[in-house]
């Protein structure tokens, strides 16, 4: 099995203040990974990290021979301003930008695959709505048709579930599959527990530091949790009072 | 009919040349005015109409009311002010309304203090309102090639410009783009104001980028619709505000300004896109 993300003594977070320390795992190539923690964990500032949006404060990262281009991250809060007047045609296609650019024309076969990547999602025939008008479970959908059309060998969804209805969640879920299926690698923070079992073979329990990272069944004990959460409720006062805790 | 709309410009050489001062400003002012109001911008561009106030002042001070002095000075200035505020946002704890705003008050009064010492009140006023009726062939020139070199510049980086508005965070993700179309745009708005303010003054070249957008948003939810909508009130204020500025002896700038300032009136009321009384009617619906 080979790496596709690999954390080396690996510490990240905002103004010198650590929000995950001294992570030291690997995440193998084509797996189906969940993160797992406490609010305030570090959860979404790791996938940051692995973006390279954000540089570590310590330790190493190394991608193995994923590139940034290979990379495609849905951040917790997208950004997309949906009063802008764009279509939701137009919002899938900028999945193309690697292939297309600035300057390039989008022709027939990138407006099949457009199409094919909104009917993948349940939205058949939204190609023309424009953006404002969608729900927020249909905008989810939407960015999920984009993350398709990036077609990245490296996946980091964060909270990708968070605020919309079972139906939504379910048909996102099985998109996720189809790319795990496909050999891609996925990184996802999630916080139903209940989901990462049903669906997510690998689990990264994180609590600032690494709590165990595994088989999901092996990581998710009732003890674990317990110690994650007694690991971040520790390092919830000022930062120079989190000492490291023995693993 | 023939008299009241078209002699004026047959007749009198300065009205052919106002109306092509301010189709030249329309059309390439517009459809910045259209993206700044998407940005959640226009109150940038109001600050900057001002900020280019100083610069043009010491180009004033150093050659009189000479075209390209007054041009370059204000161009720098906005620049300046764009870039430090943008610093000061990104460097301190003031937000970027605040540090804006703080930039174009200091350089405004700076711009007037500068004029004032030097100048007559003519010249404060030319700056101030502009001289539409007095464009020279240099001025035309300029105010066509600033239209020419933006519409250029729009067609050729539309796309990450719509990407830098929708989604920034994601064109972020995926190119290096993001700056340099962020400059680029800032630049434009900066040359389409300096390029306005000979024509309609600094306070009032604002308006034409800002109205017809503003009142377009009222029509249409497409992004091509909204620019050519905005680009056709624009002339068509640009062409009012001139005849009712030859008729009534109003001052031209301004008798502009407000044409497009009707035409947004009507589009909050009527427009079709959340117009007051479409609002109206659909509570109207929703409550039966």
């Amino acid at each position: 099995m080979t790496a596709a993300v690999t954390f080396e003594d690996y510490s990240i977070g905002y103004d010198r203040n650590p929000a995950v320390m001294h992570l030291q795992t690997v995440i193998t190539e084509g797996s189906l990974t969940a993160v797992v923690g406490p609010n305030g964990a570090g959860k979404s500032t790791l996938l940051k990290g692995v973006t390279g949006s954000l540089s570590p404060l310590s330790g190493q990262i190394s991608l193995g021979t994923i590139q940034c281009k290979d990379i495609s991250y849905l951040p917790q809060q997208s950004e997309v301003d949906r009063s802008f007047p764009m279509s939701v045609g137009e919002l899938v296609a900028m999945g193309l930008w690697r292939e297309v650019g600035a300057f390039g024309g989008i022709g027939r076969a990138f407006k099949n695959r457009i199409a094919a990547a909104l009917s993948a999602v349940g939205m058949d025939g939204f190609a023309r709505r424009a953006i404002g008008s969608l729900s927020g479970g249909q905008v989810q959908r939407a960015l999920f048709a984009r993350l398709l059309l990036q077609d990245s060998q490296l996946v980091l969804l964060d909270e990708p579930f968070n605020a919309i209805d079972a139906g939504t969640t379910a048909d996102l879920i099985d998109v996720v599959k189809r790319w795990h299926g496909e050999g891609r690698t996925i990184v996802a923070v999630l916080h139903d527990i209940e989901a990462v079992r049903a669906h997510f073979p690998d689990t990264l329990l994180l609590a600032r530091e690494l709590v165990a990272h595994g088989p999901t069944e092996k990581v998710l004990t009732a003890e674990n949790q317990f110690r994650a959460r007694q690991m971040c409720e520790a390092c919830s006062g000022p930062p120079h009072t989190c000492t490291r805790h023995p693993l | 009919m023939w008299e009241l709309l078209f002699q004026p410009f047959a007749d009198f050489g300065f009205m052919r040349r106002a109306l092509l001062g301010c189709i030249a400003v329309s059309v390439g002012a517009t459809p910045l005015g259209v993206f700044l109001m998407l940005r959640r911008m226009s109150l940038t561009g109001d600050a900057m109409a001002h900020a280019i106030l100083p610069g043009a002042a010491v180009g004033y001070l150093v050659s009189g009311l000479s075209l390209g002095a007054m041009t370059i000075g204000g161009i720098i200035a906005g620049m300046a002010v764009a870039l430090l505020s943008g610093y000061v946002t990104r460097m301190t704890s003031l937000r970027e309304d605040a540090s804006l705003a703080a930039f174009y008050l200091i350089s405004l009064a700076l711009g007037v203090l500068i004029i004032s010492t030097r100048g007559s009140n003519v010249d404060l006023m030319h700056v101030l309102f502009g001289s539409v009726l007095a464009l020279d062939d240099a001025a035309l020139t300029l105010l066509c090639a600033i239209a020419s070199l933006s519409l250029f510049t729009l067609a050729v980086f539309f796309r990450p410009l719509v990407l830098e508005c929708a989604d920034s965070q994601f064109l972020r993700s995926v190119s290096q783009l993001s700056a340099v179309t962020h400059f680029i745009f800032l630049t434009l708005v900066v040359m389409n104001l300096v390029g306005g303010f000979h024509a309609l003054g600094t306070l009032m070249a604002v308006g034409i980028m800002i109205l017809p957008a503003a009142a377009a948003r009222f029509w249409t939810t497409r992004i091509s619709g909204l620019i050519s909508l905005a680009a056709a009130i624009a002339l068509l204020a640009s062409f009012s505000g001139l005849l009712l500025s030859y008729h009534y002896s109003l001052p031209s700038g301004p008798a502009i300004i407000l044409v497009a300032g009707a035409f947004y009136f009507v589009s909050v009321v009527f427009g079709i896109q959340g117009g007051i009384v479409q609002q109206a009617r659909t509570v109207r619906t929703a409550e039966f």
